[in-house]
């Protein structure tokens, strides 16, 4: 035993380290790199359709903001998204008025007023109800939904007429109105709402609920004193998500809306678009321009639900530095 | 205001678990009763049961007769809601509104019970505050959030909101266990006021603070893990932690366990 | 009585006994409001029977309130109400959960049989007959859905790795910050942003693969994100105590910490596929679709069950054409629900040693 076998076990160590370095180096530059691409991913997103946009704008012979017709291939291309603006914006308002309260009813119920035995299972099946997917929606939309929409849409136009959004020009043709899809993405966002929304209000301090009960509340101003005051930063972000759902939904929207281009204040005669469902539809059939005027809408819709999503996160995130800090 | 509580016979559960046995005791008006007792033995339990706080956690409920005065807190008919209304609740911790301002937070009973006019409320807030000792140190900035202050101010105006609605029996659950000391005497002092017009329960972990606020103390005491809470005794402060009669609450009181 | 003279406020004196409406109220009221919605309903002849529970909870929020106001106080209807309504929300949520599921089970087991799942549409001429079949369909979905997860979940995994174990600074709150916006972009924006990219700059035709890119788009924000959520929950000190034994940060990381997050994750990623397997959009715009077997993602237009449900529903307009449809979509459906189910109850199984 000449060689001496401190020399060996340093020249271990040695190795070990080199070799635990180089590992450490890898490992953070790929998962750093994972992050990057991600980054990377966005931005590409954003530049594409920017730069593609441009190339269509700049051979708009109709104003992009107000023009009526979708006609990019034609001689003199004309395009605008005002009709997609409109329908886009005033069915996820529709979605939005039905979903929010219906959601919020859903989550106190799950977090409040159910019996523990239905609240579990029940809180399960409305996140399945989020893992149905659009075009099964759609699908259900056009086939069971539009029939049985039928009556509360002349019931509407009958008592609600006056009101000149709630008239019916034309009767008698099935109610595949922008009316409808509202309905549709409100079922369709209530999951993504009840969600969040439930989470928050699991979230209120026992300690405050006892307070105002120990003050003699009955179980709602209970609720309204401690627990909505509570919530409601969780309330608004959970509806700015389920609103970027309802903005961005395509297929669904594409399936239960007829097919003519028009925009009109009567959301209860058949037609309309959004911006998603034009792009879904007039894909196919455009042609290279076409395509270009195509992305300049998906640009909007792209900025819009961005704003949308990013002020979500922004509300969620400085709540939860706000109940950390209480914790 | 200040009423008698008659307790007799009562039992408390958390789903098929008893958590307190067969309790019978009497409560005097205007006077400090202080419940002490090893952890778990059902003493805070107890407390919950005196305003029907104790239902209010799911699966629980209660077996027995809590007579205020000449009503069954638990008798047919009875509105929890007046009940909590009647007899007022503090917590061990601090948990004023954190929403609110200390006007609102004060307000929040008689706002919840429909008293609208704004001289009557400014009236409430002043004396209910004046009452718990906090005036002078919040007077100028009754709009700033309850939870702006500190834990011992917040645990006054935990007080002051459940005196503002003018309750019979004011039930305070180991007030001073989250607080500082000069807090905790400025709680102590607190309660020897207030007990010209209230009935007080306190429920503490602490001997010495049930010795200084307390007039008369109740001993509770569990036979082992997993049994019910008993009382073992009730008795004046004065004689529980001289002479008590029970050999349990000796050995408790001089520190043999618990 | 006590002795004190000085009388409580006259608002709040009040007797600790209210009128109360006794037990079975509530159950009364619905029978009641549900008589009364079937029979308003039939009398003015509306045929959805939607519409009549419609009516009768609605005649239940407006009959409890009026009852508890009656017998109980204002206070006390107030909180009747918030609880009818509250109750109404819960059946507004299952009428159309139970519609969605029963319609679709319903139409959908009349189309399914063993020639519809092993048959694709070649040479079946779609409006004439009941025939053809899903094959070419599920192969396609399957494909698509493959290769996007081998693409998304590696590098969802390792920017949730870089986030949980590595990241401070600008860098990973940009990071965390865009990967929740990510999760909110249109399906149909992912579709086109790959198309101008991949179809158009760069010269790809239609294929699996194509849209494969956009679904993995859509899929990586969700696996980072539940990744990340159980990255959070393995105990620091099991990566303080690896550490204390000389292991380097990325064997602990691959040995350790992964290893004990592992059924979280795979949850994570299946829900992510459950949730990618149903988008349309970008399918149609980037696969095209078609009726005939392709087993080759890489080049060619391929099939996919939602695109062959709209296709099927949009192109035909009959019966057969709807029969189809919701024959694919049940086993759409049962296939997401499936996947679902299986990601839970690994999330249950292996949740990370808490016991409830």
């Amino acid at each position: 035993m000449t060689s001496s076998p401190p020399a060996t076990s340093e020249g271990r160590v040695r190795r070990r380290r080199g070799d635990s370095r180089l590992g450490d180096a890898v490992f953070f530059n790929l998962s750093r790199g994972s992050g990057i691409l991600l980054l990377a991913v966005m931005a590409a997103i954003a530049g594409f359709l920017a730069y593609r946009s441009g190339i269509a704008l700049s051979k708009n012979q109709g104003n992009f903001l107000t023009t009526f017709e979708w006609t990019p291939d034609a001689a003199h291309p004309k395009f605008g998204i005002a009709v997609l603006a409109f329908g886009t914006l005033v069915s996820a308002l529709i979605a939005m008025i039905i979903a929010v309260p219906v959601a919020v009813g859903i989550a106190l119920f799950i977090s409040h007023y159910a019996p523990r035995r239905i609240a579990q299972p029940f809180a399960y099946l409305v996140d399945l109800l989020a893992a149905v997917p659009s075009i099964v929606y759609g699908l259900w939309g056009v086939l069971f939904l539009v029939p049985h929409m039928d009556g509360l849409t002349r019931w509407m136009d009958q008592y609600l007429g006056w009101t000149y959004i709630f008239d019916q020009s034309k009767s008698g043709v099935p109610p595949r109105t922008l009316f409808t899809v509202g309905v549709l993405l409100a079922i369709m966002v209530l999951p993504i709402i009840t969600a969040v929304t439930r989470e928050v209000f699991r979230q209120v301090p026992r300690m405050h609920e006892e307070a105002a009960l120990a003050l003699g509340a009955t179980r709602w101003e209970m609720v309204r004193t401690a627990v909505l005051p509570f919530g409601r930063p969780g309330i608004i972000s959970a509806s700015m998500l389920g609103l970027g759902r309802a903005l961005g939904e395509t297929i669904a929207v594409a399936t239960v809306l007829s097919t003519n281009s028009v925009l009109s204040l009567h959301l209860l005669d058949p037609g309309g678009g959004t911006f998603a469902q034009n792009i879904a539809l007039k894909f196919n059939e455009a042609q290279p321009f076409g395509r270009d005027a195509l992305m300049a809408s998906g640009l909007v819709l792209f900025v819009i639900t961005l704003v949308v999503n990013g002020v979500a996160r922004l509300i969620i995130a400085r709540r939860k530095e706000y109940s950390g800090a209480n914790a | 205001m200040a009423k008698r509580i008659d307790v007799s016979g009562l039992s408390a559960y958390y789903g098929t678990t008893k958590a307190i046995e067969d309790i019978s005791m009497t409560v005097e008006p205007r006077s400090v009763t202080a419940f002490i007792g090893p952890s778990g033995c059902g003493k805070s339990t107890f407390l919950r049961t005196l305003n029907r706080m104790h239902e209010v956690i799911p699966g629980a409920r209660v077996e027995g007769k809590v007579m205020l005065d000449d009503e069954n807190l638990y008798g047919s008919g009875v509105d929890p809601v007046a009940v909590r209304r009647a007899v007022g609740m503090v917590f061990q911790r601090p948990n004023p509104f954190p929403t609110m301002s200390i006007y609102d937070n004060v307000v929040a009973g008689l706002r919840l019970a429909g008293v609208k006019k704004k001289s009557v409320l400014d009236g409430v807030v002043e004396k209910s505050l004046k009452g718990a000792n906090l005036w002078n140190e919040v007077k100028d900035r009754l709009s700033k959030p309850g939870a702006g202050l500190s834990g011992g101010q917040q645990q006054r105006l935990c007080i002051a909101r459940a005196i503002a609605v003018e309750p019979q029996v004011l039930l305070m659950d180991e007030p001073c266990s989250a607080l500082d000391p000069i807090s905790t005497l400025a709680i102590e002092d607190l309660i020897g006021e207030l007990k010209s017009q209230y009935t007080i329960v306190i429920v503490t972990h602490n001997m010495q603070q049930a010795a200084r606020v307390s007039d008369r103390t109740a001993f509770f005491n569990l036979a082992g893990v997993g049994q019910p809470g008993r009382l073992i005794e009730l008795d004046d402060t004065q004689r529980i932690f001289s002479n008590p009669s029970v050999q349990a609450t000796e050995d408790y009181i001089s520190g043999r366990f618990g | 009585m006590s002795t004190m003279t000085t009388a409580p406020a006259p608002q709040l004196r009040q007797s600790l006994t209210n009128g109360r409406l006794p037990k079975w109220a509530p159950v009364a009221v619905t029978v009641l409001s549900i008589a009364l919605g079937c029979g308003i309903g039939a009398a003015a002849g509306l045929k959805s029977h939607l519409q009549w529970g419609l009516i009768s909870a609605l005649l239940f929020v407006a009959v409890s309130y009026a009852v508890a106001a009656k017998v109980e106080g204002r206070r006390q209807a107030k909180d009747r109400f918030a609880t009818s309504l509250v109750w109404v929300a819960f059946i507004l949520a299952v009428v159309p959960l139970a519609a969605l599921t029963f319609y679709t089970v319903q139409q959908g087991i009349a189309a399914i049989n063993g020639n519809f799942l092993t048959h694709s549409m070649k040479g079946v001429v779609a409006s004439t007959t009941p025939d053809g079949g899903i094959y070419h369909a599920i192969i396609g979905t399957l494909q698509q859905v493959l290769l996007a997860t081998l693409i998304a979940a590696p590098i969802g995994l390792l920017t949730a790795v870089y986030l949980v174990e590595y990241g401070r600074g600008r860098l990973a709150k940009a990071v965390t910050f865009f990967v929740d916006v990510m999760t909110g972009i249109p399906s149909v924006v992912a579709g086109l942003f790959i198309l101008s990219l991949w179809n158009i700059v760069l010269g790809f035709g239609y294929s699996g693969f194509s849209g494969s890119l956009a679904l993995a788009i859509l899929m990586m924000p969700v696996v980072v994100r539940s990744t990340e959520e159980m990255l959070k929950l393995v105990p620091n000190e099991l990566r303080e105590a690896s550490y204390a034994l000389g292991v380097p940060k990325w064997k602990t990381i691959l040995r350790i910490v992964l290893p004990t997050a592992v059924g979280g994750i795979t949850t994570g990623v299946m829900l992510a596929v459950a949730r990618i397997t149903g988008e349309t959009a970008p399918v149609m715009m980037l696969v095209f679709g078609s009726d005939v077997i392709n087993n080759d993602p890489f080049n060619n237009p391929q099939q996919s069950l939602p695109l062959y449900i709209w296709q099927q529903y949009s192109m035909v307009n009959n019966d057969f054409g709807y029969q189809r449809a919701w024959g694919a979509a049940l086993v759409l459906i049962a296939f997401v629900m499936a996947l679902n189910l299986v990601a839970r109850g690994i999330a249950r199984w292996r949740s990370p040693k808490s016991g409830h």
